[in-house]
Order: C-alpha cells, then sequence, then structure tokens
C-alpha cells in the first residue's frame, strides 16, 4: 500500500517550479528494533515526465529523510499541462502520481 | 547521409558507454538508469567519487549549498544546491560524517534547471559535500552544517 504524493507545479515565465511530498518510511537500515535490525527500505528513484519527455532523475540513498520533499525546476511546460512523478523504492514497489501545471 | 552517420555515431558512444560500465560491473540487467549501489555503499568521499565515474573535482564558486548552518533535527535538514556552471548535467550530494557518504545524485536532462532541494538525515555535524559535473569537468564546494540533535539512529 502507497500514499498519494502531493505534488505542486507552478509556472513562471516559463519556468516550472515542481515541490513534491512523497510518504515513504525511508527506513535506513543503520535502526535496531527490540533487538533487531530493521532492515533498509527507501525510495531508490525518482523519475519526472511532462509530455513524455524526462525533465529530472534522481537517485537517492537511505540518508534522505522520512516522507521525502523534492524540489525542482525546468523549463519548457506551461499552465495546465500534465506533470508525472514516478518513484520507486529498494523493495522494487513503485507509485506514479500526476499533478496540473498551475 | 550526415544524419545517418550521426545517429550511428551516438549509437556507438552509447554502446561504448554502457560497454564500460558493464566492464565496471555497474549495469543491472535490467535497468538502464540503474541505481548506484556501489557510489551509495561508499564509505568514504574518494569512493563514493570513483564509484560515481567523478574524477579530480575542483572547488568552484559557482556550485552552491544553501542551507542553514545549524540542523536543529539531524532527522530533516533542508538543503537546496544550485549550480550557475554551464551546461551542468549531474548534481550529486554528500555527506561527510554519514554512515554511508552518498545521500542523493540527480541527473539533469535538457530544460532543467542546476537546482535541486531535499530533506536529508545528518548523524552528526558534518560537511556536506556538493559535486556537479558540467561539460565533463567536476566541480565541488563543500559547508560544514552544525547538527544539535543526529538523525540516523534510532
Amino acid at each position: 500500500m502507497t500514499s498519494p504524493m502531493r505534488i505542486r507545479a507552478n509556472v513562471r515565465d516559463g519556468v516550472v517550479d515542481v515541490r513534491v511530498l512523497m510518504a515513504h518510511e525511508m527506513e535506513t537500515g543503520q535502526r535496531v528494533e527490540n533487538g533487531r535490525p530493521v532492515p533498509a527500505w527507501f525510495i531508490n528513484e525518482v523519475v519526472a515526465t511532462h509530455n513524455g519527455k524526462t525533465v529530472m532523475t534522481a537517485q537517492w540513498g537511505p540518508a534522505v529523510s522520512k516522507n521525502p520533499y523534492l524540489q525542482f525546476r525546468f523549463r519548457g511546460g506551461a499552465a495546465g499541462e500534465k506533470i508525472a512523478i514516478k518513484w520507486t523504492d529498494n523493495r522494487g514497489e513503485s507509485r506514479t502520481d500526476e499533478a496540473t501545471i498551475a | 547521409m550526415k544524419t545517418v552517420d550521426n545517429t550511428r555515431r551516438r549509437v556507438v558512444q552509447t554502446g561504448g558507454a554502457l560497454a564500460a560500465f558493464a566492464a565496471a560491473g555497474l549495469l543491472p540487467t535490467d535497468a538502464l538508469a540503474a541505481w548506484n549501489q556501489a557510489a551509495f555503499e561508499g564509505k568514504n568521499i574518494p569512493d563514493t567519487l570513483k564509484a560515481l565515474n567523478l574524477d579530480n573535482p575542483t572547488p568552484s564558486g559557482d556550485l552552491q549549498i544553501v542551507a542553514s548552518d545549524i540542523a536543529e533535527n539531524g532527522a530533516v535538514v533542508p538543503i537546496q544546491i544550485v549550480s550557475r556552471i554551464p551546461n551542468t548535467t549531474r548534481i550529486a550530494l554528500m555527506v561527510e560524517k554519514n554512515p554511508n557518504m552518498l545521500a542523493a545524485v540527480f541527473d539533469v536532462p535538457e530544460g532543467m534547471l542546476p537546482d535541486v532541494a531535499t530533506r536529508i538525515r545528518m548523524q552528526q555535524t558534518s560537511n556536506i559535500v556538493a559535486v556537479a559535473v558540467a561539460g565533463g569537468k567536476v566541480h565541488t564546494v563543500t559547508r560544514e552544517i552544525k547538527v544539535t540533535l543526529g538523525g540516523c539512529g534510532g
């Protein structure tokens, strides 16, 4: 079960500012609970696409905070168009959410 | 005729790069944009840079780490990296005193501005090292952030 991302995308002077809040434990693998290590579980790849074109890719390690926040900017988007964000975690689970550029 | 040649050239170059990756054992069979496990498991900056294939980083004033000097909570440290170096294609973020240095790597495709922000964990007061690749050159900048409460343990 994964929860939706919160995505805000605003265009100004041809530059789209994208802010994403993902819901994920981002377990580091360093933590011990009841005497047993908790295995690492984290988003390790994020890809953003706009009109079928990749506008951002990221590789992450477990040092990214729980419920990760990401902000990036790209040129060439317009209001009303869609942006899609996809994350994949180290268990192979993934989630894609879309937002409309405002 | 020329376009055909160009295409061929590109295929040859891409193939060469992939072959190099495969030789280094970095290319899993199922994904091209592979998660670089060796880099994320690096325990010191030189090893991490090597795993990322980044040689000879030179300090640059055009690369900037935007963050506050003191982080109260090491579990959530907001960091922004801004590169003013033309043709920046890749940005990496490392924390010197974390169990594994590398926190994040961003690829900057055409159209994206080399300006990213996220929140990271810091185990303790440490130098943050940002690295940017632009036109085949590797640039770096370092900045210390003090952490009042560590963010890695349980």
